[in-house]
């Protein structure tokens, strides 16, 4: 079985491009580009350079001795919480905006939610000296006070979401009517595997150097290039689509994706998509989301913003229900406890979406010769406050 | 005969009204009609309110978010609109996203628009290929006509496609916009409004987005078959209510 796109732009029966007329040209052009451009030696040279000496890569695969003693087991952590920006976002922005380039576009727009993704445009804006617009629900611009900052010092305008629930997907929902507003010389930088195609693709394919490492330094370090698992943290899911990216064909490697429970699955304050969602339409793409009987998208809750989406990307959609990955949840209080963990016995602060991969370590149970790996997606400095908060340092 | 097809022979240029079910109060559906209907409007989209509308501005997003709160459900909507046809005769067509839809089911949705009388949907995210490939069938099964939209960047290879594909008319979206901008219409527009109409296409085409007053209306029906007002028409509902319904079309169809 295939676990990668189709021709048509669907997972299975997950993915398409369910978009208004007014977007069809600028999603067609990309749709008709994106592989070309990704595939000229020159993108490839530049792109490469860039993740190199500008974000820091190859990122480390890193043998965490003593969380493995601990749970007995052989941990790896992929260190992308070493990239640039502090976290595996900037290997898409970078992507995007030399794509954006050489498709001649001027003006940059892109959503964020925490800020995360928000600032790794912003930075790659600052670094090819284009506008950046970057829309962020007016919730969220109070809550992540630093980043927005972190946006404004880098030269972006930050605009404020007031529709719907002010959040994550309302920020989505107006840079899409800025595209639509802006048709010609505006690329939108969708910050992870969802939206319609190409986007879910695009996006892992940039993500997809994550897994591209991980089976060179697995191969240095215990002579063979496949884990027993992979393990990520799933929003919208971009990085766990970059670690799972070249072990999709690979059935003797596990993947497992860790959702966020919020405060519990059945308490209606969570963000774990494959237990709670149907097959429906959201930003542009038929995937498993959350919604209501009727059809309307419901809001989703995690202690970490970068899991706080009511969907999920379709890539993700199809393993769920093809049965290829295995999804566990995690409850907010379970993965503040695995980051505090880390701290303590790696000297690592990891971001609060991978401590909920890090969390899966006291239920989910391996073999003493197992080597796992899990994708640490971000470090924990944005964090701080809700750390803080939460162990009342 | 279908409704729309009917009404697109009569001679004469189409005055179109959309608004968001559900509000300014949860029951004013009926009414609506039936006053948009006393008034002469030739035509009604009914829209069918989401949680996420992205090809939407500030004022449909709002009279959306209103009309859930008050409780508007598509189970709703069809049990409102049962004994329409006793009173209201002129086309109906049911605007929305396709989300509420697909959770409805798609068949089980045209099979209730068929038994209320609606003649035709708008489902601008629903693409075209999506369409043709699994719902044609059901749409035709029903009677109903599936109207698709152009805009100023659809290419005339696609404009070509989508009128083929058509029944009915052609929405054709004024500018790269989403609804209720009101900056008015330039040469851009004018120039883009000609070359449509130097197509000859074989569906007439119906002008939205933009238009909010007379001299929008006239400007663009000398290109087009009709023209609908849907953000003007739910503003002046937020201020007046179903009383400022006369008085609002007057002030369209004035010359």
């Amino acid at each position: 079985m295939n676990y990668n796109v189709n021709e048509k732009g669907y997972y299975g029966e997950f993915g398409g491009a369910y978009i208004p007329e007014m977007l069809y040209p600028n999603v067609e052009e990309l749709r008709q580009n994106y592989l070309k451009i990704m595939a000229e030696e020159s993108f490839q040279m530049e792109f490469r350079q860039l993740l190199k000496d500008y974000v820091g890569r190859p990122t480390p695969l890193y043998f965490a001795k003593r969380l493995s003693e601990k749970y007995n087991t052989k941990i790896y952590l992929k260190r992308e919480d070493l990239c640039h920006t502090g976290a595996h976002k900037v290997n898409n922005t970078i992507g995007q905006i030399l794509m954006a380039k050489r498709l001649g576009k001027t003006r940059i727009i892109a959503e964020t939610g925490a800020g995360q993704h928000g600032v790794a445009t912003a930075t790659v804006c600052a670094l090819m000296g284009l506008e950046c617009i970057v829309f962020m629900g007016e919730i969220d611009i109070k809550r992540q006070a630093p980043n927005v900052a972190r946006m404004k010092m880098l030269g972006a305008k930050v605009v404020p979401a007031t529709s719907g629930s002010k959040t994550l997907k309302d920020a989505t929902n107006e840079a899409i009517r800025d595209w639509i507003n802006n048709p010609v010389d505006t690329h939108y930088i969708i910050g992870s595997v969802v939206g319609p195609h190409p986007y879910p693709d695009m996006v892992a394919r940039f993500q997809s150097v994550i897994s591209e490492e991980i089976k060179t330094q697995l191969k240095e370090k215990e002579s063979r290039e496949n884990p027993d698992f992979v393990i990520a943290c799933v929003g919208g899911g971009s990085n766990a689509a970059g670690a799972f990216y070249h072990y999709l064909d690979k059935p003797e490697v596990g993947i497992i994706a860790v959702e966020a429970a919020g405060k519990g699955i059945d308490s209606g304050e969570s963000a774990a998509t494959s237990a709670l969602g149907k097959v429906g339409i959201i930003h542009g793409s038929k995937t498993l989301l959350m919604q209501t009987a009727d059809g309307q998208i419901t809001e989703p809750y995690s202690i970490s913003a970068g899991l706080d989406y009511p969907g999920v990307g379709p890539m993700h959609a199809n393993l769920f229900a093809s049965g290829r990955g295995e999804f566990i949840s995690i409850t907010d209080d379970e993965a503040m406890q695995a980051g505090l963990e880390l701290c303590k016995l790696e000297g690592i602060i990891p971001a609060i979406e991978s401590s909920h991969a890090l969390a899966i370590f006291e239920t989910r149970k391996f073999n003493q010769n197992d080597v796992v790996v899990v994708n640490l997606s971000g470090r924990g400095d944005k964090d701080l406050d809700t750390y803080i908060k939460y162990f009342n340092y | 005969m279908n409704r729309i097809k009917q009404i697109l022979k009569a001679n004469k240029k189409l005055l179109s009204i959309y608004f968001t079910a559900g509000y300014p109060k949860l029951d004013d559906t009926v009414e609506i009609l039936q006053q948009l209907e006393k008034n002469g409007i030739d035509l009604v989209e009914i829209g069918l309110p989401f949680s996420d509308p992205l090809a939407d501005g500030p004022t449909i997003q709002k009279s959306s978010e209103e009309a859930l709160k008050n409780g508007m459900t598509t189970n709703l909507l069809f049990e409102q609109l049962k004994d329409i046809r006793k009173t209201v005769s002129i086309p109906l067509i049911l605007m929305g996203y396709f989300n509420p839809v697909l959770q409805f089911g798609v068949e089980n949705f045209c099979k209730k628009c068929a038994e209320v009388g609606i003649d035709g949907l708008i489902l601008p995210d629903l693409p075209l290929a999506e369409f043709q490939e699994h719902y044609a069938e059901i749409f035709k099964k029903y009677g109903l006509l599936n109207i698709f939209l152009i805009t100023p960047q659809t290419s005339e290879e696609r404009i070509r496609q989508i009128d083929a594909a058509s029944e009915g008319f052609i929405y054709m979206v004024s500018s790269a916009s989403v609804t209720g901008s009101s900056s008015g219409f330039g040469t851009e527009q004018t120039t883009y409004f000609e070359r449509i109409a130097s197509l000859s296409l074989t569906n007439p085409q119906i002008v939205g987005f933009g238009i909010n007053n007379s001299e929008t209306f006239q400007l663009v029906t000398k290109y087009a078959k009709g023209a609908i007002i849907g953000s003007a028409f739910i503003k002046m509902l937020s201020e007046k209510g179903i009383a400022g319904i006369s008085a609002f079309v007057g002030s369209i169809r004035k010359v």
